[in-house]
């Protein structure tokens, strides 16, 4: 990258106490990224976050932001902006007072400051919301309205904290898709944590996988799901076949842990033999698990749904399909 | 009898509820009415006796003399200060107790605020007695006999100060423990100070707890008369003025016709504050 990061963390850790959340994190995110920080509760990622935004001090460590180091500087002097998982949106003033508070306080003049927020209220399609207070709005109209509180700032980073967490799957999917259409309007730089891997994927430019205070792998979506670099990446994002041991030595012919992902195997009549041990029915998909008669079990995943319970069945898959994951000495 | 109990939630409430609406009825409602009407009542000055006979005759006397009012005022402005004063030592406390000290020594100090109500309000009292006393420790720290407060107006105010600071810590307190930590940084993401964070997140927030604290510091001190006898000197409150017509005087119709006073005062006062949502934090 040759342009200066938006953001760049180098050799960052946190502790609480005994607890290591953040165990050395070196990261660079470009200007204009739709950048995702995924992993399990506990990973570090929310605790990454907080320290982007000034929240949290380091234990150790940088945080750069348009090549400043801002590590130690309070957040109300960091060119960031945050949604919370929870909103926190001020419950004693209406919503537009919300949006205004960050123009306010920067002096911005009355005239620019209400035209802005009721701009950035458009923007996120909350017209004619203005005089309410958040107590009387949905949990889908508080999101936007925390949204339109951090744009309305025109920050260089927008970080977001698991900001659909609270809203139910078909919101989710919308605001999804808003989100991103959002991103790509403003063009600034959002940092989105989150431990749904099919949101991090459907949104992002890049994709950052967390487990135990590092990141295992960063890349992009496609990246991440097909060439898993270490074997929590391969199941914890996506569902995978993970093959290893004599398994690995009989199905693939070579030692070494392998993926392969359910929807690349095909069943059928020639292939490796097994025996259906579980149908398992999604709607679009059905599951099934088979037993293989090497020692290991497999998902498959086909659009129909067969009565194959305790039948005998073939799986096939092509030798491109089948990822080796060579792990690094300290992820495994 | 379970079973009838079941069939007739009515007569389970009623079992329920008659001995305490029995106390809150009798004993609380119905002194508050003996008080009431006994306020409109008279003694005969030759013998002493209660005259049960309604006359206005006690009223008028409170409201034409002007040491009634000097009196109401003058009670009205201790509780006000003595409020204002809780007020400015609580808000910092509680905030620290809420927002900066550790969950473990957050405890502490909730018992380190409740300690002083397990001790005798006499005994405080008379140790603030001490404390201010010619010649005492605050004469003393202040540079030599004569340099304190002494008894008085001003004794009396930081006493009943002392007193009823746990009343405004406990409820700012409380509403502080529930102001989530997201909203504070928000306020700073946003660009705000920790200085502009407190006047403008904060405060607002906190004016409902704030005034629950304050009814009890405005009542408690409106209607005290022990700390303003010990430490008082020559002042006068309502309560003291209330006492001395129940004891030294003996006229009860005029000390209950007194009482009323404070009385009213907080009724208006709580009609007042109830806009602000104070009565949900009780």
């Amino acid at each position: 990258m040759s342009e200066t990061p938006a953001i760049r963390l180098s050799g960052l850790r946190k502790s609480f106490g005994s607890v290591e959340a953040v165990a050395g994190i070196d990261l660079e995110i470009a200007d204009g990224e739709f950048f995702s920080m995924l992993g399990p509760s506990g990973s570090g990622k929310t605790t990454v976050l907080r320290m982007i935004a000034g929240f949290e001090l380091p234990t150790a460590g940088t945080v750069s932001l348009s090549g400043r180091d801002v590590t130690r500087l309070p957040p109300f002097e960091r060119d960031v902006n945050t949604v919370f998982q929870d909103y926190a949106l001020f419950p004693h003033m209406s919503v537009l007072e919300n949006v205004e508070y960050g123009l306010r306080v920067r002096k911005v003049p009355r005239r620019e400051r209400r035209e802005r927020a009721l701009r950035a209220l458009a923007s996120v399609r909350l017209e004619g919301f203005e005089t309410r207070r958040p107590s009387a709005m949905s949990g889908g109209q508080r999101q936007r309205v925390a949204l339109a509180r951090a744009l309305v700032n025109r920050p260089r980073v927008l970080l977001l904290d698991e900001p659909l967490g609270a809203l139910d799957a078909k919101l989710r999917e919308q605001m999804q898709v808003e989100l991103k259409e959002i991103q790509r309007d403003v063009g600034i730089t959002f940092v989105f944590v989150t431990h749904d891997q099919a949101e991090a994927l459907t949104m992002s430019d890049r994709v950052a996988v967390f487990d135990q205070g590092r990141i295992n792998q960063v890349g992009t979506p496609e990246e991440v799901y097909e060439r898993p670099a270490s074997a929590f990446v391969a199941s914890f994002v996506g569902t995978s076949n993970l093959l290893s041991g004599a398994a690995a030595k009989a199905l693939i012919g070579r030692d070494g842990t392998f993926s392969v992902r359910p929807e690349k195997v095909h069943m059928g009549t020639s292939g490796v033999p097994g025996t259906v041990a579980e149908v398992i029915y999604a709607g679009a998909v059905t599951r099934y698990v088979v037993d293989l008669d090497a020692g290991a079990r497999m998902v498959v995943v086909d659009r129909d749904r067969r009565e194959l319970r305790g039948q005998s069945v073939c799986l096939s898959w092509q030798d491109e399909h089948v990822v080796e994951i060579k792990e690094n000495a300290d992820a495994a | 009898m379970r079973s009838f109990l079941h069939r007739h939630p009515g007569v389970r409430l009623a079992g329920l509820l008659s001995a305490p609406l029995l106390w809150l009825v009798v004993a609380y409602l119905g002194a508050l009415a003996v008080l009431l009407v006994s306020a409109f009542w008279a003694v005969n000055t030759f013998t002493g006796e209660v005259v049960r006979e309604f006359s206005l005759q006690n009223f008028r006397t409170i409201l034409t003399e002007d040491v009634y009012r000097n009196v109401t005022l003058r009670s009205v402005g201790v509780a006000a200060a003595v409020t204002v004063i809780c007020v400015v030592l609580a808000v910092p406390m509680a905030l620290y107790m809420a927002k900066v000290a550790s969950p473990r020594s957050r405890h502490w100090l909730v018992i380190a605020i409740l300690t002083p109500l397990w001790a005798s309000y006499l005994v405080k009292a008379y140790a603030w007695r001490v404390l201010l006393a010619n010649g005492g420790p605050v004469d003393w720290l202040l540079g030599g006999p004569g340099r304190g407060p002494g008894y008085g107006l001003f004794a009396t105010i930081i006493v009943l100060s002392y007193l009823w600071l746990p009343y405004m810590i406990l409820p700012i307190y409380a509403g502080l423990e529930r102001l989530p930590d997201s909203l504070l940084e928000a306020s700073a993401d946003l660009g705000a100070r920790g200085s502009r964070t407190f006047r403008a997140i904060v405060l607002p927030i906190l004016v409902p707890s704030i005034f629950a604290g304050s009814i009890f510091t405005f009542s408690l001190s409106l209607g005290d008369y022990i700390t303003v006898q010990i430490v008082g000197g020559k002042t006068q409150l309502i309560g003291n003025l209330v006492y001395a017509n129940i004891g030294a005087a003996n006229n009860l119709p005029f000390a209950a016709a007194l009482a009323v006073i404070p009385v009213l005062i907080m009724v208006i006062y709580l009609v007042a504050v109830r806009r602000s949502g104070a009565l949900e934090e009780l």
